[in-house]
């Protein structure tokens, strides 16, 4: 789409260079500190810009669930638990310190495996990640004030499986708060982007973290669900699909594990006719086209009243060709790839399924790379609740565009979905914010602005966008009792 | 005489006549105009100042800065030998390189038209003057007439005129309207040569991006051929979210009117790579029609050496010191 910009003034490349990071032929599973060999079948990570193979990555099975799951058991009985907060708080500064002298080396890295532009990983993830250490390392021995009683306790071992679309971030929601708590960890990353994660691995000897603290294991599902099955972990962490998350709840019920769940989202973007109007257009694009969209809190439903509608989606278009797609490494790159070529396949049937049921599909015009996995960003007009696009979660830059004509009809609307993740609502009328946060049925309610997060503030979501929260005070209470 | 002859509200017969009749009838229009969100204006622009400009784009754009550049001065302590020696840098930037372009204009006070305009001479380097009680805008309507006949007469090609902050702020939109009016009108020439105008909000003083669109909608509807932030007397002077929501204005307005208006940032603006986020932002905000001196400028004196500088990088490969840049 760089394209379609001026001819005359084109930016020349500007690509950030891959050779900060050094990326190993193949990685072993992250286990009581040290790396050590899986016996499952290896596998192979992609950076799905050029779909060239990154690195062969271990596969734990159940064998190496369990040796992992126990090195985090001796961890806490032996250490962890034991040490006074502020010991446990020095820790995670320290990682936190880590990861800011190595933010342009983790940035790219997760670039390179995940396929986001390097500007959002380089100002909204890797400086989210190093904030959630930073502020959970302050809780560490504060506890007390958690809101959990005098003597609040950790739970033990926490299993915790994470999806592609943050990889990094969403590894920083789940291990910060555990440790911070007392708990020691068993994450797996997902298995289309575990790149980081083992660099994370690698931060966490760097920072002298007592062995069998963090343990990380790689594979895909079956190895997710062996970790989360485990008698041995007293507590479920999850970020993915509903449909996985309601398995694992449905493999932890009768048991005494704890579980948080974040789950999927159809998120309702809801534009009045006195927003603002320029700013609202870029929270549409923010919203949905943030990192692909592939975003569980993506507003990949726009709610717009009538009477603005045309103006509106007029300069939603001028806006969108303005993007730029293309090179994950390339400074000015504004939507990158997706992340792998099953979610590609998903994202084309859905959309495809769009215009069978006669919804109407524009895209600005751009070329897309021969290679890799790339889908322009989409918006679908004329798309009513009936339709599958508004009904279901795309997770790609694929908006569905709806119209209503009250306050009453946009809260109807926005709250008919099965799912409750997020919410955003824009006119300049306050007290109108508070009403409609007041009624909208979503975990997070963003008034004039979307996609913005901060480790002081929870996260989570309503009916079956999963339950438990994340980030802020809140966000402990999964990790103590 | 022109100037009050022109009746409010007829002044560019351009569909806004029922808007620009009464204060209460341009209240009603500015007061309707879509409102901004500071934090998401200011997010936005700074966002595009992100942007990395490097190699063959950033040779370009430093070569269109120097094509934009308002090279100014407005000082108690300016001389004819002083705006002489800034017209001939205007002129001929870089003396060691032919092919570096000239700059748009010369920025000076009325008096300093003439000696510009002689030394200038048929280069093509526009000569502009500050007018109507600048930079305050403190004084009787026909005070500032006079200040800016006096400057159309002495040859200025341009006018920079400033509004009255404290009427704009009072909600006397009407009285605002009919002054630019009428300094548009003092602007006409027999010959049909009319110089063009330039009108400064000085949005430092404005204070609200609110307040900054509703400006440019009067002043457009009013007849401006440009608008301008600042009088570079007031800090803050040209922001980027401030300029975002200026070129916002002339973007909407030329697709509601088919009438296009030029985008003058001024002050503050120092830096080669200042300069470029400004370009960027044109380039992305409104597109490459914009990206043309006839309609995006900079008011800047120190900016044109950083430029030159860059400049002559890109072209050696080395950094050269100031001593090598004249100093006027």
């Amino acid at each position: 789409m760089a394209k379609t910009t001026s001819a005359a003034f084109e930016y020349a490349p500007a690509p950030e260079s891959r050779s900060i990071v050094d990326i190993k032929p193949s990685y072993g599973l992250f286990v009581n500190g040290e790396f050590v060999d899986g016996h499952g079948a290896a596998f192979k990570t992609l950076s799905p810009a050029i779909e060239e193979v990154l690195a062969e990555i271990a596969e734990a099975d159940q064998a190496d669930v369990d040796a992992a799951v126990k090195a985090a058991r001796k961890a806490y009985d032996k250490v962890w638990s034991r040490m006074p907060g502020r010991e446990r708080a020095k820790y995670l500064y320290r990682i936190a310190r880590i990861i800011q002298e190595r933010a342009r080396e983790l940035a790219v890295l997760e670039s390179l495996d995940n396929g986001k532009p390097i500007k959002e990983s380089r100002d909204v993830d890797v400086p989210l990640v190093a904030a959630h250490f930073f502020y959970y390392a302050g809780w560490a021995d504060k506890l007390e004030y958690a809101g959990r009683g005098a003597d609040p306790q950790p739970l033990g071992v926490a299993g915790q499986v994470i999806p592609w679309n943050f990889p990094l971030l969403m590894l920083a929601w789940k291990i910060a708060p555990a440790l911070a708590c007392g708990n020691t960890v068993v994450l797996k990353p997902a298995e289309t982007t575990p790149l980081t994660a083992l660099l994370f691995a690698e931060i966490c000897q760097q920072a002298d973290l007592p062995p069998g603290v963090v343990n990380i294991i790689t594979g895909a599902g079956a190895t997710g669900q062996a970790l989360v099955s485990h008698p041995g972990v007293d507590k479920v962490a999850f970020t993915g699909s509903t449909e996985v998350g309601k398995a694992i709840a449905r493999a932890v019920a009768g048991t005494d594990k704890r579980v948080t769940l974040e789950l999927g989202g159809k998120a309702a973007n809801i534009v009045f006719d006195d927003a603002p109007i320029d700013q609202a257009v870029e929270g549409i694009v923010d919203g949905i086209f943030f990192n692909q969209g592939h975003v569980c809190c993506a507003g990949s439903r726009l709610l717009v009243q009538e009477s603005v509608f045309e103006e509106l989606l007029e300069r939603l278009k001028r806006r969108m060709s303005t993007l730029r797609m293309g090179d994950p490494l390339d400074k000015n790159t504004d939507i990158g790839a997706i992340n792998s070529a099953e979610q590609l396949h998903r994202i084309r049937e859905l959309s495809e399924v769009g215009d069978a049921e006669g919804a109407e599909r524009w895209a600005a015009a751009c070329d897309l790379p021969a290679k890799g996995y790339w889908f322009p960003p989409t918006i679908f007009t004329g798309v009513s609740q009936a339709h599958r696009i508004a009904r279901e979660e795309i997770f790609g830059p694929v908006l569905s565009v709806l119209t209503f004509r009250t306050p009453a009809e946009a809260v109807e609307k926005a709250n008919n979905t099965p799912y409750g993740l997020s919410a955003g609502v824009w006119t300049d009328k306050g007290s109108r914010i508070l009403s409609m946060a007041d009624k909208l049925r979503a975990g997070v309610v963003w008034a004039n602005t979307f996609n913005k997060f901060d480790p002081t503030s929870p996260f989570g979501g309503y009916k079956e966008s999963g339950y438990g929260r994340e980030g802020g005070r809140h966000g402990l209470e999964g990790y103590l009792k | 005489m022109t100037a009050t002859s022109t009746t409010p509200g007829q002044a560019q017969g351009s569909g806004f006549e029922d808007v620009t009749r009464t204060d209460a009838s341009l209240r009603r229009f500015l007061h309707g105009l879509p409102g901004v969100d500071q934090v998401g204006a200011e997010s936005r622009a700074a966002g595009l100042g992100t942007r990395s400009i490097k190699t063959s784009a950033k040779a370009y754009a430093i070569d269109l800065a120097i094509r934009m550049v308002d090279l100014t001065t407005l000082e108690g302590q300016d001389t004819p030998g002083k705006v002489r020696a800034l017209a001939a840098k205007a002129m001929r930037p870089d003396p060691a390189d032919p092919t570096c372009p000239q700059v748009a204009a010369v920025c000076v006070y009325p008096d300093m038209v003439a000696t510009v305009k002689e030394t200038l001479g048929s280069s093509g380097v526009k000569v502009a003057a500050v007018a109507t009680a600048f930079p305050s805008g403190r004084a009787a309507l026909d005070i500032k007439l006079a200040d800016t006949r006096d400057a159309v007469e002495a040859g200025a090609d341009e006018i920079d005129m400033v509004i009255d902050r404290g009427a704009f702020l009072a909600g006397r939109y009407q009285q605002v309207f009919d002054e630019i009016v009428a300094t548009k009108a003092a602007c006409a020439r027999p010959d049909g040569h009319d110089a063009h105008l330039k009108v400064i909000f000085e949005t430092g003083e404005l204070q609200t991006y609110d307040n900054v669109r509703r400006a440019s909608w009067l002043a457009m509807m009013a007849g401006a051929d440009f608008i301008k932030t600042s009088t570079g007397k007031v800090q803050p002077a040209a922001t980027l979210p401030v300029t975002m929501v200026m070129l916002e204005a002339v973007r909407d307005f030329r697709d509601q009117t088919g009438t296009m208006v030029g985008v003058k940032p001024a002050g503050g603006i120092r830096t080669s790579k200042d300069a470029i986020k400004y370009l960027v932002m044109v380039n992305e905000v409104v597109g490459q029609d914009w990206l043309d001196p006839d309609w995006f400028r900079f008011g800047a004196s120190t900016l044109l050496n950083d430029l030159l500088m860059q400049r002559t990088k890109m072209t050696t490969g080395r950094y050269s010191g100031p001593d090598y840049f004249t100093l006027d």
